[in-house]
């Protein structure tokens, strides 16, 4: 096995685990953070795949922006738990 | 959900990723080859990045319907976050330090944006990544309590979020006398291109940053 | 096999998991992360087959950029649909069909 696939397969590895982890973690802050990683190892596989152009934008919208857009809405979800008052 | 459902779900949801992937590994070899296509008309593109030729100029309906699909986003969350946000938002207080940081860091992220532009051209880069770099400076700037949440935007922002459109549809429309819509006639297609990503660079970020800024700190 | 096969073959197994989210998981937030994976399977889809013979091919890489600028734009939207009816409902997950039913507890 090259080292090149080892790489392919240990990345794609990671990503199913990130993705399906992210869908099954108990806490939706975790599987916010989980979705994030998962953002960011996309991007590692389109500089994998020879696409450099979507790679970055992955890394700044993916993972970025989504994340940010993402962990904004729990923390509403949270300060509604916690009542109006917070 | 019953318990026998979830199995079914899952069981049909991996005999599905089966089947794709046994399609896959079954497909016959390309019958039309599109790169060759593409460096072949690379010099009459107007660019010499071929992402950026595809994405400008040989499918430039595409780039042009999703910007519109875009601002048609930015109107929703808008719409919906209105009757939460009538009272004005204060950005909330942070750390000096953040602030300090976010102050360096903003102007340098704009630099970043108009490099990314420029070399979009040439090599890896262009319009998308560069409003992405400009719409992470504002949520940055959102962060760090330097900028209010967007309840009403006013006149001047509103045409930044619309100039990247307009600037696209004039440029398709301009073309038509000459025959077709989008069409750049290859003379003048360099600096065409240019001035659509210029504008496109500048909605994109004002409208990335818009989807955060509108709802962004929005508690009831 | 190349690589690229093997990253669609991945985008596959993405869509599936990102599927079986969206339509096992009641929470709107977790759809909505459900969505996203799926999408980006389908984007691995694109770009893996269309490179599958070793050369890069730049009409799929536009399009899948395209596309991520779009699936942000959805997100925003349904973030924005699904704090709407957390505001109005107090929960962020859709309606039971009997109007009747006790809300789940988390």
């Amino acid at each position: 096995m090259t080292p090149a696939l080892a790489f392919d397969l240990l990345l794609i590895a990671a990503l199913l685990w990130s993705a399906a982890r992210a869908l099954i973690t108990a806490d939706v802050f975790r599987a916010v953070v989980l979705f994030i990683v998962f953002g960011l190892l996309m991007a590692l596989a389109w500089a994998r795949l020879g696409a450099p152009d979507i790679a970055l934008a992955e890394a700044a919208i993916g993972a970025g922006l989504t994340g940010a857009l993402l962990l904004d809405a729990v923390g509403h979800l949270r300060a509604k738990w916690r009542g109006p008052e917070r | 959900m019953k318990a026998w459902l979830t199995a079914l779900i899952a069981l049909l949801c991996s005999g599905l990723a089966l089947a794709l992937g046994a399609a896959m590994l079954a497909l016959p070899e390309f019958a039309v080859r599109l790169p060759g296509q593409v460096a072949a008309n690379l010099d009459a593109s107007g660019v010499a990045h071929p992402v950026t030729a595809v994405l400008l100029n040989f499918r430039g309906y595409d780039t042009l319907l999703e910007v519109a699909v875009l601002l048609l986003a930015l109107l929703g969350v808008f719409a919906l976050s209105r009757h939460a946000s009538d009272h004005a938002h204060p950005a909330a207080p942070a750390h000096p330090v953040l602030q300090t940081l976010a102050r360096l860091l903003a102007p340098l992220m704009v630099l970043v944006a108009g490099y990314l532009l420029w070399i979009g051209a040439y090599a890896p880069g262009g319009a998308f990544q560069a409003g992405a770099v400009l719409a992470a400076a504002g949520v940055l700037l959102r962060l760090a309590g330097l900028l209010p949440a967007w309840a009403q935007p006013g006149r001047l922002l509103r045409g930044g979020l619309a100039l990247g459109l307009l600037v696209f549809l004039a440029v398709a429309v301009a073309g038509l006398p000459q025959g077709e819509l989008l069409h750049y006639p290859p003379a003048l297609a360099s600096p065409l291109i240019l001035l659509v990503e210029a504008g496109l660079t500048l909605s994109i970020g004002l409208t990335l940053a818009g989807l955060y800024l509108a709802s962004a700190g929005w508690r009831q | 096999m190349s690589a690229a096969l093997l990253y669609a073959l991945a985008g596959a197994a993405l869509f599936a998991i990102g599927l079986a989210g969206l339509l096992l998981q009641p929470h709107l937030l977790r759809k909505i992360l459900a969505f996203n994976i799926l999408g980006s399977g389908v984007f691995l889809i694109l770009v893996g087959l269309g490179q599958r013979d070793g050369t890069i091919d730049p009409v799929p890489q536009a399009m899948v950029l395209t596309g991520i600028v779009v699936a942000i734009a959805a997100t925003a939207l349904a973030l924005a649909l699904a704090r709407q009816l957390l505001d109005l409902t107090g929960q962020m997950r859709l309606p039971e069909d009997r109007p009747d039913a006790e809300p789940a507890d988390d």
